[in-house]
């Protein structure tokens, strides 16, 4: 039997026409509006409180609508976008370094191999600089000049200096600013906040998305929220992969569900591996940390030039030390992309040269840079970056140079989304990471704070008011049919799960899943793997549905009836993740398949085949592919070179 | 190494509580405190047992989820550090560790480890921001702010939001976490217009949250992740006495 079908295109993206500079100014236009007496007669569900969700839930309170936002943590304010360290990105041009919301637009779309949509980037780029602006006004307190004004650096690898930060905390401040405005709006009585609370399904009316059944995490109650639309902010799914760096809570169950019930999730297979993590140091490992990406503007990155070689580092000579990056690419030495950063690591480590437990693991070495600019001046730069890798591991990087490894870091597929967000379901709009809008195949580093915020922002409170003022829609009661099999598959589900009551712990399965995903469907893929994956996987479904053990009962809180629920997801999504990969005969952005390569071992692309993003449809068997083509009207394509 | 863990069991908010003790052996030194844990809940599932709940989640010191009181002091014996950071090398083969919940009457157990800490999202609800609806800022550069008061602001908004302080503090007092954000919007000229109705609105929701008073033991910050300093408490009452002689 094939592994999925083909399809009718996807025709409409709802991008208007015209010059890309005006688009976004006639969307705005051509929507209609809610009348503002109306809008608290209009409820929006959010789910998710990061940057999108965050920023989202809080404008369309300050609009008055009536908000109702949802998140698995006890607070908002600790959704994963806490942990963002660089950046953001904003075409701003305070350098008068040749910025432009043109060149940040072109810089996306390079970076994302050519396969991001072109309006919406650009609609990004224009966005972007009003996102400083209100994050300032909220009071971010970003670097600032000896002047008193605004500080930015340059980041990923971009010739100019486009990024805002605030030390290396700087998701953490971007997301208490929406945590600030979302709180300001819970206590003006337009948004009702559900913290601890799971959404499990997506309520379908009519072929209209309009609610959500969620479990109260701390009673167990299984709860029906409706609304005239539903908004998901709910994060990335890296965490299929067991080892990321994500929080341990992030989850594909919002989007998955969703899918489920209609929603085409595009581009599963696009998944960035960061090349600077703490590697793994034992098998009790729960997730991986990541060292800030700057590191490797003074860090040198060798291993040794013998195999297996178990010397001590410095007793490694500097002839027989290999600086694989500079020698590889003598232009962009250590500084080359994420994506070729990490591939090259692999690389070395394939031919047993890797360092550390296992082998899996290069030096980071700061002794140069110590010996140039002197120890306080690399201490001022990254004292703290040393102490958490300390922390973590044990060892003084400014001793012992530090080991790193790639890990999974943010995946760029997710729920396909027409030009104003939504889903292919009306009414079901989504935003964030979430979605798989603006990176392509590849994401730039500080430009995921960057989207969330201005999908929350920016765009949705616009596009969704559109939807909004056909509204408001007919109330749905509890006992209409769709709630009742909505909340049927949901209690089913959680009844089957603590039945079971097999062998094997939710985590067990949830290791197994992700070695297998990393072997087959990480760093490089090829055909012969990704079928082995397929078959694994679909036999670890199996045992997972019949001998996994979930212990206690669902009127509790119990974390593992939690686990157990989003590893089901991860069971079904890791299947289409492989047959995207495995079907997607072409190496671009994160996705590095080996049968195509340059005869020099880089990533080739192949746009007369693949230029398109890959929209599936869920049908319980093999999945249905529609192709959305790709055009580029106002970025030539052209083959990535760092040599 | 070989450990015991002395640890608090807690069906529910009703149920009254009890220590119990279990063994574990082969732990590395490589583990953090929370994989320990994870270990230990592995075995409990298997031999049928409950496992023990905690709340974490990013496991980077950053999101302030994590919540324990590890031998009498939150968040353990490492300065600075939060328990999703401390690793098991700060430990020997052999030791006894009792692990407990938060413990305040505004942060009620809900079970095991876990508490309700959410009386913190209403002090920030009462006043803990800047008013500037969306679409409504000037431009970024039109704000200069002197780097030293960016930098100060910025000192006191690393404030995650843990309640390590109410856990330490004698009183079981918020009074650091609260002055924290008082003193992160403070210092930038986008907070003062709401300057005093903030310090007023935020201390009288702390109070009726039922966090107790500030005696100054500084327990506090000396358990503090983030280092938040006790200058932080002086600046909120410096700027209450001042709202309460504006009226
Ligand atoms: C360590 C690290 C560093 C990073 N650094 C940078 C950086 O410097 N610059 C940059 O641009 N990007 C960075 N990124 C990427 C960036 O942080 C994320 O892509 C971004 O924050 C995602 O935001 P979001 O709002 O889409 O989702 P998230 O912040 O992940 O929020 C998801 C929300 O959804 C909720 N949720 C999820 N599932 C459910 C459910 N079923 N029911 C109810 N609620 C649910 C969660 O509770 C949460 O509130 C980094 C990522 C990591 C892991
Ligand atoms: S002041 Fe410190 S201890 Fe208190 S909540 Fe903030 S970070 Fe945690
Ligand atoms: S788990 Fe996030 S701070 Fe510890």
């Amino acid at each position: 039997m094939s592994l999925f079908s083909e399809g009718e295109p996807i025709r409409d993206t709802r991008a208007p026409d015209g010059s890309i500079k005006g688009r976004w100014d006639q969307r705005r236009f051509g929507g209609k509006l809610v009348n503002p007496a109306n809008r608290r007669k209009l409820s929006v569900i959010v789910v998710g409180t990061g940057l999108a969700g965050g920023a989202a839930a809080a404008t369309l309170g300050e609009l008055g609508y009536h908000v109702k936002s949802f998140c698995y943590q006890d607070s908002p304010r600790r959704a994963h976008s806490i942990a963002a360290q660089g950046g953001i990105n904003a075409a701003k041009n305070y350098r008068n370094d040749g910025d432009s919301i043109q060149r940040l637009f072109y810089d996306t779309v390079k970076g994302g191999d050519y396969r991001s949509r072109e309006s919406n980037v650009y609609r990004l780029a224009q966005v972007s600089v009003e996102i400083i602006d209100q994050c300032v006004a909220q009071g971010v307190p970003f670097a600032r000049e000896y002047g008193g004004l605004l500080d930015t650096r340059s980041f990923g690898g971009v010739q100019v200096s486009r990024t805002f930060y605030a030390r290396g905390q700087t998701g953490q401040q971007l997301l208490l600013g929406a945590y600030q405005a979302l709180e300001r709006q819970v206590a003006a009585g337009t948004v009702e906040m559900f913290t601890r609370h799971e959404m499990l399904e997506l309520i379908i009316v009519d072929g209209v998305a309009r609610g959500i059944i969620a479990r109260d995490m701390v009673t167990g109650e299984i709860e029906t929220h409706t609304a005239d639309a539903v908004v998901l902010a709910s994060g990335g799914y890296g965490n299929v992969f067991f080892l990321s760096t994500n929080a341990k809570g992030c989850n594909v169950t919002a989007t998955w569900r969703a899918h489920r019930k209609g929603a085409l999730f595009a581009n599963p297979c696009y998944t960035q591996i960061h090349p600077t993590c703490i590697p793994q140091s034992g098998e009790h490992q729960s997730k991986l940390t990541l060292m800030s990406e700057s590191l490797r503007n003074d860090g040198r990155v060798w291993v040794p030039v013998e195999k297996g070689d178990t010397r001590k580092p410095a007793d490694i000579p500097e002839d027989e030390r290999d600086y694989y990056l500079e020698r590889i690419y003598p232009s962009f030495g250590n500084l080359v992309p994420r994506d070729i950063a990490s591939r090259a690591a692999k690389n070395v480590c394939d031919e047993g040269r890797g360092v550390g437990p296992g082998g899996l693991g290069v030096y980071l070495d700061f002794q140069d840079a110590i010996a140039r600019l002197g120890r306080d001046a690399v201490a001022g730069k990254y004292g703290n970056l040393f102490e958490m890798y300390e922390r973590i591991t044990g060892d003084d990087p400014f001793e012992v140079p530090m080991r790193i490894y790639p890990a999974v870091h943010y995946t760029m597929g997710g729920l396909w989304v027409d030009y104003d967000l939504q889903s292919t379901i009306p009414g079901l709009f989504v935003i964030g990471e979430a979605n798989f809008s603006d990176h392509g195949a590849n994401r730039l580093g500080a430009s995921a704070l960057m989207q969330g915020l201005a999908d929350g922002y920016f765009v949705l409170p616009n596009t969704i008011s559109d939807y909004l003022a056909k509204g408001p829609y007919e109330k749905i009661d509890d006992d209409h049919e769709a709630v009742v099999e909505a909340r049927a598959s949901v209690t089913d589900r959680i009844e089957k799960l603590l039945s079971i009551d097999g062998d094997r712990t939710p985590d067990s399965f949830h290791r197994e899943l992700g070695a297998v995903m990393w072997e087959y469907c990480g760093m490089e893929r090829t055909e012969e793997g990704l079928r082995k994956a397929i078959d694994r996987i679909r036999e670890l479904r199996a045992e997972f549905w019949s001998s996994v053990k979930v212990p206690g009962e669902n009127e509790e809180l119990n974390q593992n009836l939690e686990k157990a629920g989003r590893i089901a997801d991860f069971l079904e999504l890791a299947e289409l993740m492989c047959i995207d990969a495995l079907h997607r005969e072409e190496s671009c952005g994160g996705h590095f398949r080996a049968e195509s390569q340059t005869p020099d071992g880089e990533a080739l692309r192949d746009d007369e085949n693949f230029a398109y993003a890959a929209a599936w449809e869920y049908t319980g068997e093999a999945p249905v592919l529609h192709k959305e083509n790709l055009e580029y009207e106002y970025v030539k394509m052209t083959q990535r070179s760092y040599k | 190494m070989k450990l015991t863990l002395k640890i608090w069991r807690q069906r529910n908010a009703a149920d009254k509580g009890r220590m119990a003790s279990y063994e574990l052996d082969d732990v590395s030194p490589d583990m953090s405190f929370l994989e320990m844990l994870d270990v230990l809940n592995e075995r409990l599932i298997i031999e049928g047992d409950d496992p023990v709940a905690f709340d974490h989640d990013c496991r980077e010191g950053i999101c302030g989820m994590c919540s324990l009181v590890i031998d009498g002091t939150a968040h353990g014996p490492q300065r600075a550090t939060t328990t999703c950071q401390l690793h098991m090398r700060h430990f020997k083969d052999g030791d006894v560790i009792t692990i407990e919940p938060w413990r305040a009457s505004a942060f009620p157990v809900i079970k095991d480890l876990v508490v309700d800490r959410s009386a913190f999202d209403r002090i920030i609800q009462a006043g803990g921001y800047v008013s500037a609806p969306t679409g409504s800022a000037p431009e970024a550069a039109s704000i200069p702010i002197p780097q030293a008061d960016a930098h100060d602001a910025f000192d006191a908004a690393t404030c995650i939001g843990c309640g390590a302080c109410v856990a330490a503090c004698p009183n079981a007092s918020a009074m650091l976490f609260t002055a924290a954000k008082i003193t992160h919007l403070g210092l930038m000229p986008q907070g003062q217009p709401e300057r005093y109705g903030r310090v007023t609105a935020m201390v009288d929701q702390m109070d009726a949250e039922g966090f107790g008073g500030c005696t100054n033991t500084g327990e506090c910050t000396s358990v503090c992740p983030k280092g938040i300093p006790l200058e932080t408490i002086s600046r909120l009452n410096a700027d209450l006495l001042k709202a309460t002689a504006k009226g």
